[in-house]
């Protein structure tokens, strides 16, 4: 026996609450991030990440407060992310409580940002997320992904691929990869893309977007070869348990923390 | 008098730690500190440690830590965790960095390599993985033998000899996770992040009165 994968549920918070967007338009209220936090926990989530998708910077103290009162009271790792454009960002989440930071945008228009924050953290605590949509071919062979920017607004040019291999290099320690096409859909993670992007680089990729039903994910691990699967909506609307999600992976086969 | 001093060097947050073990012991007096003189008055010390190895010595010794965690390591129930646990032995690998050498040994590096089913097990080791207890001890009373703990590191250590070794997992060769040796017990996951086996484990370390040798 050895290392588990980890079943991880994604919390959006804006404004002090949990939500759950429908195709990026509509944003319907999912509850307390703390009260969810802790039925998370109790079903056995392994970590739970937070994603502050608070639109005016007003608002974003929020997000501390609610890190700290989860960290106070849910003993598993907590990654937050989410407009973090400073080392100053990392080091105030980190210091409300969080375990990792999640840098998206900001690694791409800033490089030295991952560069600096690992290094004076530890690569163990700088997570980069990557937002992929295919733009040419289809399958492993001649697929290609490209990364986009300002929650998927803006077209950079770069290879997802190759961005995840330069993340690994500036000295991030895991990888949200979250597929655009996929995200919000329920058809399942675009497997292809996690596959390709997780057997490129050596440090733990997380599994995001697409997320429907149990079967996918148990695909993420199995066919996409990631190390843990992000999931929201099959969570917060009490479709599935964790603890079902577990015991459904581990019919499978797959080692998970139970 | 101080119950538990965190010994902090600047590497790395510590307030994970401090608030599990304020949930598990929550009358006693628990402070993080980087003066050596309140390492010296506390009755039990915690020694964590985040990021690089090199950096952690060097940051440690900057704020003239060395003497009082010697200190402690000699002489109180002293727990080390993760980098904690690594800066005990005697090098690493890790920048060639001269450990404090408490504990015979040295820190190595995790390869990449391939499992079973011919998967990549990624570098750093990061999750949940299961700790094998190879010695009875006080610090695992009420935790099941092959209990998960969280992880997370690309540095593991192998001690000299045999006998300091408490715990050990599989990634995917077999790799020390826990030493014991009188006062100390010190190990490679992360307690604070490890749910229910984790606050037992710190709960073990505030009631924990180890026979301390003078």
């Amino acid at each position: 026996m050895g290392l588990a994968k980890r079943i991880i549920p994604c919390l959006d918070v804006t404004n002090g609450r949990v939500v759950k967007g429908v195709n990026f338009i509509t944003l319907q209220d999912a509850g307390d991030p703390v009260e969810i936090s802790r039925r998370y926990d109790e079903q056995g989530a392994d970590e739970l990440t937070f994603l502050d998708i608070t639109a005016s910077s007003d608002n974003r103290g929020l997000i501390l407060h609610i890190i700290e009162k989860v960290a106070a009271q849910v003993f598993i790792p907590l990654t937050v992310g989410g407009g973090v454009r400073h080392v100053d960002d990392v080091r105030r989440l980190l210091n409300a409580g969080a375990d990792k930071v999640s840098i998206n945008t900001s690694a791409v228009q800033n490089r030295q940002l991952v560069a600096d924050a690992a290094g004076r953290y530890g690569a163990q605590c700088i997570v980069v997320a990557i937002d992929a949509k295919q733009v040419h071919g289809t399958g492993t062979k001649s697929a290609k992904w490209e990364v986009f920017t300002h929650g998927g607004r803006k077209a950079t040019s770069l290879d997802a691929v190759e961005w995840a291999k330069e993340i690994q290099l500036l000295g991030a320690g895991e990888i949200l990869l979250t597929s655009m096409n996929r995200d919000g859909t329920r058809n399942g993670f675009d497997l292809a893309l996690i596959r390709t992007v997780s057997d490129a680089v050596d440090i733990p990729v997380i599994a995001s977007g697409g997320v429907g039903n149990l079967d996918h994910l148990v695909e993420g691990i199995l066919q996409g070869h990631a190390d843990a699967v992000l999931a929201a909506s099959i969570f917060h609307y009490g479709e599935y348990t964790v603890r079902q999600a577990k015991e459904y992976m581990a019919q499978h086969g797959i080692e998970v923390r139970m | 008098m101080t119950d538990i001093a965190i010994v902090d060097y600047g590497m790395g947050n510590l307030r994970s730690v401090s608030k599990a073990l304020e949930h598990v012991a929550p009358t006693a007096s628990i402070i993080v500190t980087s003066n050596p003189a309140e390492v010296q008055k506390a009755a039990r010390v915690v020694f964590p440690g985040q990021g690089a190895m090199p950096n952690c010595m060097k940051e440690m010794d900057a704020r003239g830590l060395r003497g009082a965690v010697l200190e402690a390591a000699a002489n109180k129930p002293f727990l080390g965790i993760c980098i904690g646990l690594q800066m005990l032995f005697e090098v690493s690998e890790e920048g060639n960095v001269k450990g404090l050498g408490i504990l015979p040994g040295k820190v190595i590096q995790f390869t990449t390599m391939e499992d079973t089913s011919g998967q990549k097990l990624k570098v750093p080791h990061m999750g949940w993985n299961q700790v094998y207890q190879s010695a009875e001890h006080p610090m695992w009373k009420g935790i099941a033998k092959d209990t998960r703990f969280y992880f997370v590191h690309s540095y593991y250590v192998e001690t000299a000899d045999p006998e300091p070794v408490a715990g050990y997992s599989f990634y995917p060769f077999q790799f020390t996770c826990a030493v014991a040796r009188d006062n100390i017990f010190a190990v490679q996951f992360h307690p604070e992040k490890s749910d229910i086996a984790g606050l037992t484990l710190l709960k073990n370390f505030v009631l924990w009165e180890p026979l301390i040798r003078r």
